[in-house]
């Protein structure tokens, strides 16, 4: 009704627009088919007869969980392969994930804005109207228990035979008052977290009112017992085999904190903080040490001069420089994956952290070894953009097997790294500075100097191993126009 | 507040039909007219009387009535008298006074009634709330904005304070309007003694006994409790306690998942409640058009922090006491048996209305209720015992439960008033839009699909379903609230807008555009050249009239002479 009275302000606006149309998706996207063939053991979907179920992707070595953005397809959509299906968010990016099976999507497992462990199921895809029906059951037994470990199951009617309703177990393990069969009383959020995390709720002891079980108690639950399913997926990098027993460690603690000065304000973290903070408590649990090195820089400076016109970085420099010295120290270039044995890494992938909005990411510049400095500049230029634009793919960032961390720019002279789980060793770079040095006959000079640290995992890498890529990687800047061979 | 917004719209209806229709030049300069006549209007509701009457300058024959609330009949005190001065009632008198009668309006209780005081004003004071609460928590939201914002965290007794304001403000905003106009409020509770004749005074002062010519009944309705349910007004309570907002339970039950218990989960789940429904039939949000329950359940119920229960009743409540909780016992609607025991903190009992007519004195004029509802035909006359029409005898709003809508009840006033001015009118009820104001909104006007289709098969016409969605409009993609779904039921054959129903960001405020067209009997094919502006959420509703496919060609000249409302 308001627009009568605008008339005059309507015909103006309207001819300078025409009608709406709808944003186009930015997100990358990686079809199942994609990952699968990535990673070794990674399972994303197993096939059943028809019905299919779609398992929440892994869509980084790092993610344990992925949250649902949205749901590309509704229940009931006919979906062809190819098709993008569901938009994950995982610690690091948004991802579209997409089918790589003709059907139907019967039944959405996982909602919006509800996260699921990788391998859950997320949704339900049927073939053919016909087992719409069949893959809702299943749906709604999947919701119950867990089952995504143990890969294709036997063919028998599995269906059938759903885990245990809780119901059947009169649940002798919660001891909690014992007067007569007492039932269990969860709140709806407790009950949706259990769904989510796959507990038991008949093993969960309510601490709530009335000894109800509270989303805390699913919480807590869920945090003592850590994801079972997911050491079954654990896959091909890092973390998984010793770390999660630490997580509950951690979060366990907080209770004898000192309350919060009045006044403070909490912000609780954002999927990629809560990355680096388990990556960061991890970290703990490998052995490190330390070695620095003063290196020269007047004739890498010089040669960034002559090839900066040419859109040449210093972290691009830096890199090369690293992969060079890690070709002939194979040893600083791997890593230890079980506590009793090395694994060396076949390419040298060079991580480098980028502080980017509110976080910290790790593009990883492929084979820095082979590539030229051009080509790697190219590389770095367009891994910066697709971080800050949250793009990345998956090995673009946890293919690392060394990482470079440079402060200098700011000034720092020195600083010491910590080392990310899953690699050998980290180098921290300071600041180039005119220093005075006395050379062996006693001449003084000023010479530009830049304090190098390197963090390494003691485990594999010795001291003697450190000081002798040290050595190896000070000769090279040394000699800066070996680079640009 | 909006009845008069109604009223006024309805007496420039003519005007309106033209200038929205006509192509020609003129067209502009009648939209200034308009705009002028209503801006005056919008002044007289918050100012005096007398204003209003230069306003009504332009229509000889009211103007001398106006001010003073028409002359005296001779053998009456009042040519109309209104019993209960809810929504309905207060429509009915500003319509009345306008038409020049003198009327009176009876109010036991507080001006306002249900909708101002212990309905629809406070909850959208509390829905408010709860729509910024949920988008301060929603972190994915925020970020998806750029904005940062620490920790969300309200003061109970400051929001209970927000409803309690709301509802104060707009309670003296409908008494002013009523005594600007001049008509008398009487204190006390009206009972019907004999035709044409009410009673009416408060307990311990004696009756007084009033005559009018006309009377329309507009006394409403309150919580409906099922029995075996024990009412306490602390854990287990209905719409009128809780939008007193006294507690914030950890767990609540609400019994009901129409309207008002969808809109109650929207507030307390943003508050840090959990909610557990209970609705006897097979699935939640009954009354709506199934994909708009479906998709709403989608946004609304499964993200969060609530499950349900359907297909049971609610057969015991008992509340919270002794150290033990609230405690509820379910049986199952078809089978009858015990199917469960819920343990909550507390229990909103929001299974409908039930019509007050208790002590209204009917039997004096012998008509018996119907479940407490008072019979009325589609003139709202009310029909006694024998089937035949009580003479001057009218019923409007919850009380005759034809359609228990504030703005439903208005607008039969206004009807009412209409007839017993000399001019018929039934009221379209197929064009009274509804809403229910969670986050996002949902709103709907005339049938839904299956009744639609019900309707076609009958009477052997085709129907076709357009749809929208939010995600295409810019508008919404602005607000990052691209969840919504607008969808269009009409006949192809004929272009006429059988229903629209509205899942999205203010599709409340969205709707009117439907229902005015329906009301009008504006066609698809005409409306879809109204043009709206870019980038509006109003252009959901744009492309929905557009991509609907009619066969019947657009009007040439002035579409349509006659309102089918009318």
């Amino acid at each position: 009704m308001a627009s009568p009275f605008l008339s005059n302000t309507i015909i103006s606006f309207s001819s300078s627009l025409s009608s709406s149309s709808s944003l186009p998706r930015l997100a990358p996207s990686i079809p199942f088919s994609a990952i699968r063939s990535k990673s070794t053991p990674r399972r994303i979907l197993t096939v059943r007869s028809k019905i299919r179920e779609i398992f929440m992707p892994a869509l980084s070595s790092t993610m344990t969980e992925g949250k649902i953005v949205s749901w590309v397809k509704s229940e009931g959509d006919v979906l062809s392969k190819g098709e993008s299906v569901v938009v994950v968010e995982s610690d690091k990016a948004d991802m579209d994930v997409e089918t790589f099976y003709d059907g139907i999507l019967a039944a959405i497992v996982v909602g919006e804005g509800e996260t699921a462990p990788v391998g859950a199921a997320i949704g339900i895809l049927a073939e053919t109207e016909d087992e719409i029906a069949e893959a809702k059951a299943k749906a709604a037994s999947k919701s119950g228990a867990s089952t995504p470990s143990a890969p294709p199951p036997a063919p028998t009617p599995a269906a059938a035979s759903t885990p245990a309703p809780p119901k059947s177990t009169p649940a002798p393990a919660a001891p909690t008052v014992a007067e007569g069969p007492r039932k269990t009383v969860a709140t709806p959020y407790a009950k949706k977290l259990a769904k989510q995390h796959k507990v038991d709720i008949e093993s969960v002891v309510g601490t709530g009112p009335y000894g109800r079980i509270t989303p805390e108690d699913i919480e807590a639950a869920a945090g003592l017992s850590p994801s079972k399913k997911n050491v079954g997926l654990a896959v091909v990098v890092e973390t998984k085999p010793a770390a999660p027993a630490k997580a509950p460690a951690a979060s366990a603690a907080p209770s004898s904190l000192p309350p919060p000065v009045p006044g403070s304000t909490v912000v609780p973290f954002t999927t990629m903080q809560s990355a680096v903070s388990k990556n960061m408590v991890e970290s703990l649990s490998v052995p490190t040490f330390r070695v620095g090195y003063p290196v020269t820089t007047d004739a890498l400076d010089a040669l960034y001069e002559k090839v900066k016109p040419k859109g040449v970085t210093m972290t691009a420099l830096l890199a090369k420089a690293a992969a060079m010295a890690l070709a002939q120290h194979p040893v600083v270039n791997s890593s230890c994956k079980d506590g009793k044995s090395f694994t060396y890494n076949s390419n040298i992938n060079i991580a480098v952290a980028v502080a980017i909005n509110g976080g910290l990411i790790t593009p990883v510049l492929q084979d820095a070894d082979k590539l030229d400095l051009y080509l790697l500049s190219q590389k770095w230029k367009e891994l910066v953009e697709k971080a800050r634009a949250k793009q990345l793919q998956p090995q673009e960032y946890n293919s690392g097997t060394f990482t470079l961390s440079n402060l200098g720019m700011f000034g720092v002279d020195r600083f010491d790294a910590i080392l990310p789980p899953g690699q050998g060793a980290i180098m921290a770079v300071g600041a180039s500075k005119p220093t005075v040095v006395a050379d062996a006959d006693g001449f003084f000079s000023v010479k530009n100097k830049m304090l190098v640290n390197v963090t390494a995992d003691h485990r594999i890498i010795y001291g003697a191993d450190l000081a002798a890529f040290l050595q190896t990687f000070s000769k090279i800047v040394e000699n800066a126009e070996s680079l640009t061979l | 507040m909006h009845s008069t917004l109604s009223f006024s719209r309805a007496t420039t209806v003519p005007t309106t039909n033209y200038a929205f229709h006509s192509q020609s030049p003129i067209n502009l300069r009648f939209c200034g007219l308009r705009r002028e006549a209503f801006g005056i209007s919008i002044l007289t509701r918050s100012s005096s009387g007398r204003v209003r009457l230069s306003t009504r300058g332009r229509s000889k024959r009211i103007s001398a009535s106006t001010g003073n609330n028409g002359t005296p009949p001779k053998s009456f005190d009042y040519d109309l008298i209104i019993i209960g001065a809810g929504v309905g009632g207060h429509g009915a008198a500003l319509h009345a006074v306008e038409k020049g009668l003198k009327t009176a309006i009876i109010e036991g209780d507080v001006v306002g009634g249900t909708c101002v005081n212990r309905g629809c004003v406070p909850s959208k004071a509390l829905l408010a709330v709860s729509g910024r609460m949920r988008e301060l928590q929603s972190e994915h939201h925020m970020k998806a904005l750029g904005l940062q914002v620490s920790a969300a965290g309200y003061d109970r007794q400051g929001v209970a304070g927000h409803a309690n304001n709301l509802a104060s403000k707009i309670r003296s905003n409908l008494t002013n309007s009523m005594k600007a106009l001049g008509v008398d409020i009487l204190t006390g509770f009206g009972t019907i003694v004999g035709p044409q004749k009410v009673k009416y005074g408060k307990v311990g002062f004696t009756d007084n006994i009033v005559t009018a010519k006309d009377i329309i009944i507009a006394t409403g309705s309150v919580p409906f409790v099922p029995k075996g349910i024990e009412v306490d007004g602390k854990t287990v309570i209905t719409s009128d306690h809780a939008l007193k907002l006294e507690f914030v339970p950890d767990w609540i039950a609400i019994v009901g998942s129409g309207y008002i218990g969808l809109e109650f989960s929207d507030v307390y789940t943003a508050l840090g409640s959990e909610v557990t429904f209970i609705e006897a039939l097979d699935q939640l949000m009954p009354g709506f058009d199934p994909e708009i329950s479906k998709l709403a359940q989608r946004v609304l119920i499964n993200p969060r922090k609530i499950d349900y229960h359907t297909g049971v009743f609610a057969t015991k409540i008992t509340p919270a006491r002794d150290g033990k909780p609230v405690i509820i016992e379910l049986t199952d609607a078809k089978t009858k048996e015990h199917k469960d025991t819920l343990e909550v903190d507390a229990a909103l009992i929001a299974t409908g209305r039930a019509p007050f007519t208790n002590g209204l004195g009917l039997e004096n004029i012998n008509v018996v209720t119907q479940r407490g509802f008072v019979p009325v035909d589609e003139r709202m006359r009310v029909i006694d015992a024998n089937g035949n029409l009580v003479p001057h005898l009218y019923c409007i709003g919850d009380a005759n439960g034809k359609m228990m809508l504030a703005h439903a009840a208005s607008a039969q006033g206004i009807s009412v008033v209409e007839q017993v001015t000399g001019r018929d009118h039934v009221l379209n009820h197929l064009s009274v839009p509804a809403a229910c104001f969670t986050h996002p909104e949902i709103s709907m006007v005339g049938l839904t699909e299956p009744q639609a289709r019900e309707k076609a098969e009958k009477e052997g016409f085709e129907i076709s379903v357009a749809k929208t969605s939010f995600k295409a409009n810019t508008k919404a993609q602005a607000e990052n609230e691209g969840e919504g779904l607008a969808k269009l039921i009409y006949r192809p054959d004929n272009g006429e807008i059988l229903g629209v129903h509205i899942f999205g960001l203010h599709a409340a405020d969205l709707i009117h555009e439907a229902s005015n067209a329906i009301a009008l009997g504006t066609r698809i094919q005409d409306i879809k050249f109204a043009v709206h502006a870019h980038p509006t959420l109003s252009e959901v509703l744009d492309e929905l009239f557009k991509s609907a496919k009619v066969k019947a060609p657009a009007s040439t000249s002035s579409p349509i002479s006659e309102p089918v409302a009318a």
